[in-house]
């Protein structure tokens, strides 16, 4: 999985060095314009976050940054509710990548490592997840939940989050494994490994880039689930339900802020496993 | 691996076979039950009324408009985008970065940003303004404007989730050796055939995972409908929303989850269906 | 040091039988070659011996216990992988202590025994560096020196020199020889390659759709194969086959006569390639060369006897021409003997 980076780059050497400047020229404003496309949204909601009320109903408005502040911030940060709500966010995405990466990692090394009657059926399970809208799956949960008291918590958000979650866990984790050769087991059984042990020793330690990227996938699917969320809290709201609910009656400015700090982690997380992106996806979508 | 240890697999997928049964399986039941049940039989009470309420149609209608025309939108977007990176040398980790933010973002976030823009006060409008189209603010995201709301969620959505598209066309066009591009060129294929004849067919098993992914989460569009619009725009994840939260009719709410996994359930078949290759097709 | 006796194993995958009734003794000390084409089996059975692999039905005994339903690490034994399996995440030196950090050895015992396994392999001069800046032949030596430096009594290697290049294969081989010589550990070690066998081998078992069709020293295997397959696989260009007629206790190929056993029906005569020698006069069993590869040390024609392929080795400054046909004097002492319908050799008299 290290290399994927390199892959991707040595077989457009050649083609790119024979591109005429003309089309190289048409290459890059193109690619300008989609870069643009992706930067320009999130740009113009930082400023709104940072510009505060004033800044918000500036008209006409500049696209350059005036007046910014952190005041609007912290204002939206100290509106009652709001801390609570990404502290949720914060507990329900760390429940769901220790859950999903607990459930869904044993599963992808059984897929990798063992054939087994059930298998197939396994799969096809893993593989329905898929076809059906997951987040809607929160709609009946809702009464069990309150008889479990569960209804309204972080924690209940978290495992409707990990249905979410373990299916992707499950197969990228089982591709993970089986990158890593057999035979490093083998030689640590061979040399006096317990089958735990050689897991521990041999395997972690080498799987375990991999695994972070697969929580990483998990936190991120968490923090950014609205519906789910938004139907199995009323008090202890997540950040997207918080946002969501306040929706209609926030002003402008706040809506901005809450919406930047969506942003950012997903920003930065995409930046840590970027090397993994292409492989994880591969994978997950065989 | 031998027979005595036969148990061990299933000792390690146990846990999250009962975790996918409790949370998974089970509620699926449960919403088809609940969808069904009013009162003390079963009856299609909660269809009738589903059917019979006024965003009904419009839900129906609007969801429909909407994934018909952004996931196709969609692939092509990506497409291009993953055709345009695959010629790059220098940069290219950098701007398929950039490109890929996206995925992170979530609705919500996605419709806030596009609201930043597209707002009364906005920066479209500023823009529109400057170049001397409008006089003042002029509102793009009401009931008095839905096609142009229609087309500021097209364009939330394009922006958010075209990346995972990308992202599974990327990682597919990595699994097809260059070997055969080369081969056609050799024989003479222009780059519009070599991509049209050997590029797309060998692509066919992403396009049908990012289609199936990227429409069955088309039919639960929400958030940024709800960021840009609020309830100007009924989509069907919304109304099984507000006949859950806000009316707490949870049989209604039910039945239109019933609808929306079945819309989903047979997109999914038609694409098994439509872009199945067959396994010694494959390279 | 230990000596194993492998005793009647099957091993079934499903309905396929990969190994039928294998019974094998090797020696203490001895070294022992599994040699046979891909899927014969000869994997499988050095997996049954580790224990990474469990034998349908049949015993694994090593220096007299029972090891058949032992885990691998209780059975006392070392291996080197095709793929080497040298740990990614740890240091040479801490690769080659691996399996004596699993015995619990002393910090002081583990770095003697090291330290000597790795002047054996000559790899003092990289212990602290990490394996994916080694070469493959340096890899290689790593995981010779992590099986050897647990002293172990049973040495199980795994074609471990099928993935380097032919020179360096040629240099390890030479070099692993000595080794094993000088360490004296019972060695089991599969291969495809027959020169690697012949080189190494003390004894060679020669592996073929789940049994062992022969077992004898390098030599005897190549001298008298036991069946037309040990015959057709070892050596090079491989034996000839061709069906004659017997009557008589005598075999006629043109105007030859060779002496023939009177069993059997349908005959084949088996005939290495170097045992052929041209004949001054023409005279002898007559052979249409087709095609003359100069091979440097020597020529290697290939045609038909009697209508039938076969391949001959002559000396490099023999005058033969493709087309011609020359006649090939064929000491009888030296070809085998082959009953075509069972394809196992005719026992000599």
């Amino acid at each position: 999985m290290t290399t994927t980076a390199a892959d991707l780059t040595s077989p457009a050497k050649n083609r790119a060095m024979a591109l005429p400047s003309a089309r190289r020229l048409l290459l890059w404003t193109g690619l300008a314009v989609l870069i643009a496309w992706v930067l320009v949204p999130i740009y113009l909601v930082a400023l709104g976050a940072f510009g505060g009320r004033l800044g918000v109903f500036r008209w006409p408005k500049s696209i350059w940054p005036s007046d910014l502040s952190f005041a609007a911030m912290s204002q939206f940060l100290a509106i009652e509710g709001v801390f609570n709500a990404l502290l949720n966010s914060l507990i329900a995405a760390g429940l769901t990548v220790v859950f999903s990466i607990a459930l869904g990692a044993p599963a992808g090394y059984a897929l990798a490592r063992y054939t087994f009657r059930g298998q197939n059926a396994y799969r096809l399970l893993v593989l329905l997840t898929r076809a059906f809208p997951l987040a809607i799956l929160a709609l009946p949960l809702t009464v069990s939940f309150i008889r479990l008291g569960l209804y309204d918590t972080p924690f209940g958000v978290s495992l409707i989050h990990t249905v979410l979650a373990l299916p992707f866990a499950a197969l990228v984790t089982q591709s993970l494994f089986m990158g890593i050769p057999r035979e490093y087991e083998e030689a640590a059984w061979v040399f006096g490994c317990t089958r735990f042990q050689a897991f521990i020793k041999v395997i972690l330690p080498l799987a375990l880039p991999g695994l972070a990227a697969t929580a990483i996938f998990a936190f991120v699917i968490s923090w950014n689930e609205v519906f789910a969320a938004s139907i199995l809290t009323v008090r202890e709201r997540t950040l997207t339900a918080y946002l969501l609910r306040i929706l209609a009656e926030s002003p402008l400015h706040y809506r901005f802020a809450g919406g930047f700090i969506l942003i950012i982690p997903s920003v930065l997380f995409i930046f840590a496993v970027r090397r993994y992106l292409f492989a994880v996806w591969g994978i997950a979508s065989k | 691996m031998p027979a005595r240890t036969s148990w061990i697999p299933y000792a390690l997928i146990a846990p999250s076979v009962i975790f996918l049964a409790a949370l998974f399986l089970v509620p699926l039941v449960q919403t088809v039950w609940l969808s069904v049940s009013a009162g003390d039989g079963l009856s299609l009470e909660n269809y009738r009324r589903m059917a019979g309420d006024l965003n009904f149609a419009l839900a129906v209608k609007n969801t429909f408009l909407l994934t018909l025309v952004v996931v196709p939108l969609q692939v092509v977007l990506a497409l291009a985008m993953a055709t345009m990176v695959t010629k790059l040398d220098k940069g290219r980790d950098l701007v398929l970065w950039v490109l890929t933010i996206p995925l992170g973002i979530s609705d919500l976030a996605a419709g806030l940003a596009w609201l930043a823009l597209l707002q009364n006060t906005g920066y479209l409008n500023s823009a529109l303004y400057a170049l001397g189209l409008i006089q003042g603010p002029v509102g793009w995201l009401s009931q008095e404007t839905p096609v142009a709301l229609f087309f500021a969620i097209v364009l939330a959505e394009l922006w958010r989730a075209t990346a995972i598209v990308l992202v599974i066309l990327i990682a597919g066009l990595q699994l097809i050796p260059k070997e055969f591009a080369e081969a056609a060129e050799i024989f003479g294929a222009r780059p519009w055939t070599r991509f049209t004849r050997i590029t797309l067919p060998l692509l066919k098993p992403s396009l049908q995972s990012a289609l199936i992914l990227r429409t069955v989460l088309a039919f639960e569009v929400f958030a940024v409908v709800y960021a840009l619009g609020g309830r100007n725009f009924p989509v069907l994840a919304g109304e099984a929303y507000v006949w859950q939260n806000d009316n707490q009719n949870y049989g209604v709410a039910a039945a239109y989850a019933v609808l929306i996994m079945a819309i989903s359930l047979a997109a999914t078949a038609v694409y098994l269906r439509v872009l199945r290759t067959r396994p010694e097709q494959l390279p | 040091m230990a000596d194993i006796v492998i005793d009647r194993v099957v091993k079934e995958f499903g309905s396929f039988r990969a190994l039928q009734e294998v019974s094998l003794t090797v020696n203490d000390g001895e070294f022992v070659a599994l040699l046979g084409p891909s899927g014969c089996g000869k994997t499988t059975l050095l997996r049954i011996i580790a224990g990474l692999e469990t034998q349908t039905s049949g015993r694994v005994v090593i220096g007299g216990q029972d090891v058949s339903d032992l885990a691998p690490r209780k059975r006392g034994l070392a291996m080197v992988f095709q793929n080497y399996a040298v740990f990614p995440h740890m240091t040479v030196f801490e690769n080659v202590a691996f399996g004596l950090r699993m015995q619990k050895a002393s910090q002081a015992d583990v770095k003697r025994k090291v330290e000597r396994a790795a002047a054996l392999l000559h790899i003092e001069s990289y212990l602290d560096r990490y394996p994916a800046k080694l070469s493959g032949g340096q890899r290689q030596r790593v995981a010779v020196a992590r099986a050897l430096a647990v002293e172990p009594a049973v040495l199980l290697m795994d074609e471990p020199l099928s993935n380097l290049d032919a020179l360096l294969r040629l240099e390890m081989r030479t070099e692993l020889k000595a080794v094993l010589r000088e360490a004296g550990t019972t060695t089991i070690y599969v291969t495809h390659d027959q020169t690697e066998a012949m080189g190494l081998a003390d004894r060679i078992a020669v592996m073929y759709g789940g049994k062992i069709d022969q077992i004898g020293s390098p030599l005897e295997i190549y001298a008298t194969p036991a069946t037309r397959f040990v015959g057709g696989f070892i050596g090079s260009p491989p034996m000839n086959f061709i069906k004659v007629a017997c009557s008589g206790g005598t075999a006629r190929i043109g105007e030859a006569a060779l002496p023939c056993p009177m069993a059997g029906k349908d005959l084949e005569l088996g005939l290495r390639g170097e045992d052929a020698a041209l004949s001054p006069n023409g005279s002898g069993i007559p052979f249409d060369v087709r095609v003359v590869e100069p091979m440097g040390s020597h020529l290697l024609l290939t045609g038909a006897i009697d209508g039938q392929l076969a391949r001959i080795v002559a000396p490099p400054t023999a005058k033969v021409n493709a087309g011609e046909r020359v006649g090939l004097n064929v000491d009888p002492s030296r070809v085998t003997w082959i009953d075509g319908s069972t394809g196992r050799a005719i026992a000599r008299a």
